[in-house]
């Protein structure tokens, strides 16, 4: 074997070697990319902020308010404060009072409270709308689809959405009333 | 790169210990692994070049040798291991109680833990097993043992495809089991052979240097492990498609109709009747450990249910066309499949309550004969009951799973009828103002003790409700593959030994010489037998000589 042969069969010992370590390294590297890129994802079929609101359709069961059902998309324009709740939820319960005192007031203005219940039972939510005289829309889920449709955890849980039918916010547990003030002005319509 | 070219004539690549043919250590390389300081030879990779070590020339060789070090792979052993041990410090993000002030993530931690609780959340310890970093970490790992594999395996497999019988003098006696016999006849080495044969030893004969090799095999059982491990690796990442794998757990109650989660509102779950059946006592084969036992063991958990399929409706929520596809029964280990989806029976609660019938009788009758009844559905009670004597019920207030809360008001602990409680304004015939009680379970209290009418609990009926595991996995095949590979690979290396011993002929005497990779007793005793009745010396232990 000549000094040249030699030569060349090193060169090209190298270039497989390098061929076959970057092949392996690219090789891993697009699975961990699609590990991370499919776990971030599956945190996308909740929907998050920026998210378009998913439309959605319930029986309205408080007696003050004249809607029979309530659709979200019939809200285009308006902003939309989407609580989800229950009478047996204690937190849910004292932010009621606050959500009823601004109602008035910000409805006016362009912005619609939606209380979805998540009783079981119409009669306990009836009674509890009573007690706090509620106005605004009461949908009522009672098979949960909307539940799962938002992926509602824990409650109480509550979406803003501007009247570009977008996710403003979401609010995990209960409002105080300056706060709840602030997120309704940061959805209403100008 | 410089090869290096042994006095046998064999060319070594750049960082070989020992050379792959003739294994004489080679000069200038000892301390690689640390044979420049003991007596023995290091026979790790048996001295073969670990190729990373070497050349550092391109970016793409520095990240494949960084990755290449098992002290690197260890280190990130120790990280991800640290990190998960600080990420269950405080409940992840998932397990925010419910009844807390705010469970938003950015305030929760810091009310409730304080400076701790706000770094950890401030760190991304709130939601760790999913945080890009934790899974980059996983990664990493999944990487490191890939290539340090394939940096180990490839130099281990030639040095031992190269190696041949003649072997150079230091690499003889400088392994742990060595001895040195004076004179031996060929006779004496060729009996040695047939009985190296018999043991099942591979022999290999140049110019009267004899290799008897077994269990070469066994040294492939690490990689194999590996190859295991990154199946599963393989496998759990494709659990983050949802198209391969979901898990979603629903309760159903007995006569409830509800969407299955995680099918796009695609399916519903009729609940027919949940049933928990019981090992009869008086069976004779089991009497005696029931006896035992001292309490009933459920022999069945089964939910009978029917799935239905919603026609496609335009917007969630409004009332969907649903058509019947399956009615079956769900038994625990015995799930249900129906288009890629599994239910399994998971859990249950018996007797909530379905709906109670009262009475109604003058408060002081001792006889409590039934002036009036009527039945309250506790899932979806009337607020006005009419009664067919005259009477008229209003139920003022209903709490379905009653308590008292901190304030000492009455009130309802979940949405289920577990412990119905209510306040009932029972109007006399012809009568307006009412008279007020309040009624639950062991609970009949009269508001103003002045109360002529008394409503009793006369009968109630009531259901169980099934928990189940809605579970898409087109994964496990690939779980199983891999924990076999895996298996193999454990005993392939736990149950084989490679083991060598070397035949050297040195004037009219021989230097006898073995390794193995474990089991050290094991190959003496087979030495012992091959010598036996032969002036060959047995070889002594080395290293214990060493210590």
């Amino acid at each position: 074997m000549s000094l040249e042969q030699i030569k060349k069969r090193k060169r090209n010992k190298k270039r497989n070697r390098l061929i076959f370590r970057t092949a392996t390294l690219a090789v891993l590297l697009i699975a961990v990319v699609f590990a991370l890129v499919s776990n971030f994802q599956k945190d996308k079929t909740i929907y998050s902020v920026g998210d378009k609101a998913p439309d959605f359709q319930l029986q309205q069961i408080n007696n003050n308010n004249e809607l029979e059902t309530v659709r979200l998309s019939d809200y285009e324009g308006k902003g939309i404060m989407l609580n989800f709740w229950a009478t047996y939820c204690k937190p849910c319960e004292a932010e009621m009072p606050y959500m009823e005192k601004l109602y008035p007031e910000y409805n006016e203005k362009g912005i619609e409270i939606i209380a979805v219940s998540l009783d079981a039972t119409q009669l306990v939510v009836n009674r509890f709308i009573d007690k706090y005289e509620l106005t605004f829309p009461i949908p009522h889920d009672t098979r949960g689809q909307v539940m799962d449709l938002y992926k509602v955890g824990p409650m109480p849980s509550t979406f803003f959405i501007n009247p570009e039918g977008e996710i403003e916010d979401i609010v995990e547990g209960a409002l105080t009333l300056e706060r709840l003030e602030g997120h309704l002005q940061d959805i209403q319509p100008n | 790169m410089n090869k290096i070219k042994c006095e046998c004539g064999h060319v070594n690549p750049e960082g070989t210990v020992l050379c792959e043919a003739c294994g004489k250590p080679i000069e200038g390389n000892q301390h690689i692994d640390g044979n420049d300081k003991k007596k023995l030879l290091n026979m790790r990779y048996d001295g073969s070049a670990r190729r990373s070590q070497t050349y550092n020339k391109s970016i793409i060789d520095k990240i494949w040798s960084f990755f290449s070090s098992v002290k690197v792979g260890v280190w990130l052993i120790v990280v991800t291991l640290i990190a998960s041990a600080v990420g269950s410090i405080f409940p992840q993000e998932m397990y925010i109680p419910a009844d807390a002030a705010s469970r938003d993530p950015a305030i929760f931690y810091e009310d409730r833990y304080g400076i701790f609780g706000l770094i950890f959340y401030q760190l991304g310890f709130h939601n760790l097993y999913s945080s890009w970093w934790y899974m980059i970490l996983i990664a990493l790992i999944g990487i490191s043992l890939v290539i340090c594999s394939i940096d180990r395996v490839v130099p281990l497999y030639k040095a031992l495809k190269l190696q041949k019988a003649k072997r150079h003098e230091t690499f003889i006696n400088r392994q742990r089991l060595y001895s040195e016999s004076e004179s031996v006849s060929k006779e004496e080495i060729q009996q040695v052979k047939e009985k190296l044969k018999k043991q099942r030893y591979k022999i290999r004969d140049e110019d009267g240097h004899i290799l008897a090799e077994k269990g070469r095999f066994s040294r492939w059982g690490p990689y194999v492990n590996h190859i295991g491990l990154i199946v599963i690796l393989l496998a759990a990442m494709l659990r983050f498609t949802p198209l391969l794998y979901m898990d979603e757990y629903v309760w159903v109650r007995e006569g409830q109709q509800l969407v299955i989660p995680g099918t796009d509102g695609e399916y519903y779950i009729e609940n027919k009747r949940f049933l928990l059946e019981t090992h009869d006592e008086n069976d004779e084969r089991f009497k005696d450990s029931l006896a035992k036992q001292g309490e009933m063991v459920p022999s069945n958990y089964q939910t009978d249910v029917i799935i239905y399929k919603a026609h496609e409706s335009e917007v969630a929520g409004a009332e969907p066309e649903l058509e019947k596809i399956i009615e079956s029964d769900i038994r625990m280990n015995k799930p249900l499949k129906f288009d890629g989806y599994t239910l399994y029976q998971a859990g249950y609660q018996l007797n909530e309550f379905t709906n109670m019938s009262f009475k109604i009788h003058e408060t002081n009758d001792s006889e409590e004969e039934a002036l009036d009844s009527f039945t309250i559905n506790l899932t979806s009670p009337e607020s006005d009951y009419e009664l067919d004597n005259g009477f008229r019920v209003v139920v003022d207030q209903y709490y379905p799973d009653y308590y008292l809360d901190d304030n000492g008001e009455p009130a309802s602990e979940t949405n289920y009828p577990r412990n119905p409680a209510f306040v009932l304004l029972i109007y006399p015939p012809g009568e307006v103002t009412p008279e007020v009680s309040f009624i639950g379970i062991g609970r009949n209290i009269d508001a103003t003790g002045e109360n002529q009418y008394k409503a009793g609990i006369e009968d109630f009926e009531m259901h169980n409700v099934s928990g189940l595991t809605v579970r898409v996995d087109y994964t496990l095949p690939l779980f199983i593959i891999g924990a076999a590979i895996f298996m193999i690979g454990v005993s392939q290396g736990m149950y084989w030994q490679h083991r060598r011993i070397w035949i050297h002929p040195k004037q009219k005497g021989v230097l006898l010489a073995a390794h193995t990779n474990k089991n050290w007793f094991g190959v003496k005793s087979e030495i012992e037998k091959a010598i036996a009745g032969t002036t060959i010396k047995m070889v002594e232990d080395q290293q214990e000589l060493d210590e």
